[in-house]
């Protein structure tokens, strides 16, 4: 029986969907069975993102209407054993599909994978309510900023009034050096703030657009930092103990030196 | 007073302190306006525990949260109540 894990924030843009490609990559990168559900409808991205937009036949609401198979709306990713895609509907809105319709779309999933990770709209309106319907666990993103965390903290109280009551908490887009000179709120301070469980860190890193513009999940660069950050938490994910990435010493020229010097292929603890 | 405030901002000059500080205060707000519910729990617990001290009159209690400013656009969150009195109990007698 797989785990229904919805991946969410309140705010738009800080990375749900990047969010969402990667820790599904870097769990098939695991063997596990993982589906990527598509929940925002009307303005569907994950496809792009993880370069399937051209395989797209059916959708979840030709699957949750009836007009085909689940099996032949899923998308199989041919470069990760055991990663599929449930692309959202372009051409339809929210209102589309019902609480009730996610709830039975993810229990008919739940039998064939190990994870289920669903991306869920920004807002807090229809399409949010149709994404945590059928998850056991929910993932909030929050990047460190004002606005960022004020919404992460609505969402949150949602999130408890409908019985998803111990979220973690992924901290994107962090800039240290930002964080050094005291520019940018540090993981403590938006811990602190938000009083839920740290799942993980993704620093900022132009290699996310990058990969992004390919259509390729950033966890398939084995140099990037914030590959690295989501393979951890895909790691997390599934119950281990990883440490933080140390970042201190990562995002300085001092630190690329002293990494440069100390030899690339020093094992991160 | 102002110097003694300024020594303090100066400490907090980081805007990250202020991002901080700042969200703190509308998070309390926001927090209390998730559940519309929430102030008259609050009040209904008021009342309870007032009432073993005192009569007061229920229809015209109030209760609000407000931003009370600390000069020098220090800011900080209160629980505002109005509770009209109509009459002390007379507790103190026995514990006299």
């Amino acid at each position: 029986m797989g785990e229904v894990v919805v991946i969410t924030s309140g705010k738009g843009g800080v990375g749900k969907t990047t969010t969402t490609a990667n820790i599904g990559t870097a769990l098939a990168l695991e063997e596990k069975k993982v589906v990527l559900l598509d929940a925002d409808i009307g303005l569907r991205n994950l496809d792009v993102v993880m370069g399937l937009e051209n395989r797209i036949v059916y959708d979840l609401v030709d699957v949750v209407e009836g007009t085909c198979r689940l099996k032949q709306a899923l998308i199989r990713d041919k470069r990760f054993k055991g990663l599929f895609l449930l692309p959202a509907a372009q051409t339809r809105d929210k209102n589309a599909v019902t609480p009730a319709q996610m709830q039975k779309l993810c229990e008919d999933l739940r039998e064939q994978f190990d994870f289920i990770l669903i991306d869920s709209p920004a807002g807090i309106e229809q399409g949010f309510k149709n994404a945590i319907a059928g998850a056991d666990r929910a993932v909030v993103v929050t990047a460190p900023e004002v606005s960022a965390v004020r919404d992460a903290d609505r969402i949150i109280g949602l999130l408890a009034s409908n019985e998803l009551l111990n979220p973690q908490l992924i901290v994107n887009r962090l800039r240290m050096d930002m964080v050094k000179r005291g520019d940018m709120m540090n993981i403590e301070d938006t811990i602190d703030i938000l009083g839920i469980d740290l799942l993980g860190v993704v620093p900022d890193d132009e290699k996310i657009i990058v990969s992004s513009n390919r259509g390729e999940p950033v966890v398939m660069e084995s140099s990037s930092l914030a590959g690295q950050a989501y393979r951890n938490i895909a790691k997390r994910l599934m119950g281990e103990e990883v440490p933080l990435i140390d970042m201190e010493n990562e995002d300085t020229f001092i630190g690329r030196l002293r990494k440069f010097f100390s030899g690339r292929n020093k094992k991160k603890e | 007073m102002l110097d003694f405030f300024k020594f303090f901002s100066k400490e907090d000059n980081k805007s990250k302190d202020v991002a901080k500080e700042r969200l703190k205060l509308v998070l309390i707000h926001d927090r209390a306006n998730v559940s519309p519910k929430f102030l008259e729990m609050v009040k209904g617990d008021i009342i309870k525990v007032i009432s073993n001290y005192m009569e007061i009159d229920e229809s015209s209690f109030t209760i609000k949260l407000s931003r009370i400013e600390q000069g020098d656009d220090n800011y900080s969150s209160a629980l505002v109540a109005n509770i009209p009195i109509k009459r002390m109990k007379n507790i103190g007698k026995n514990n006299g």
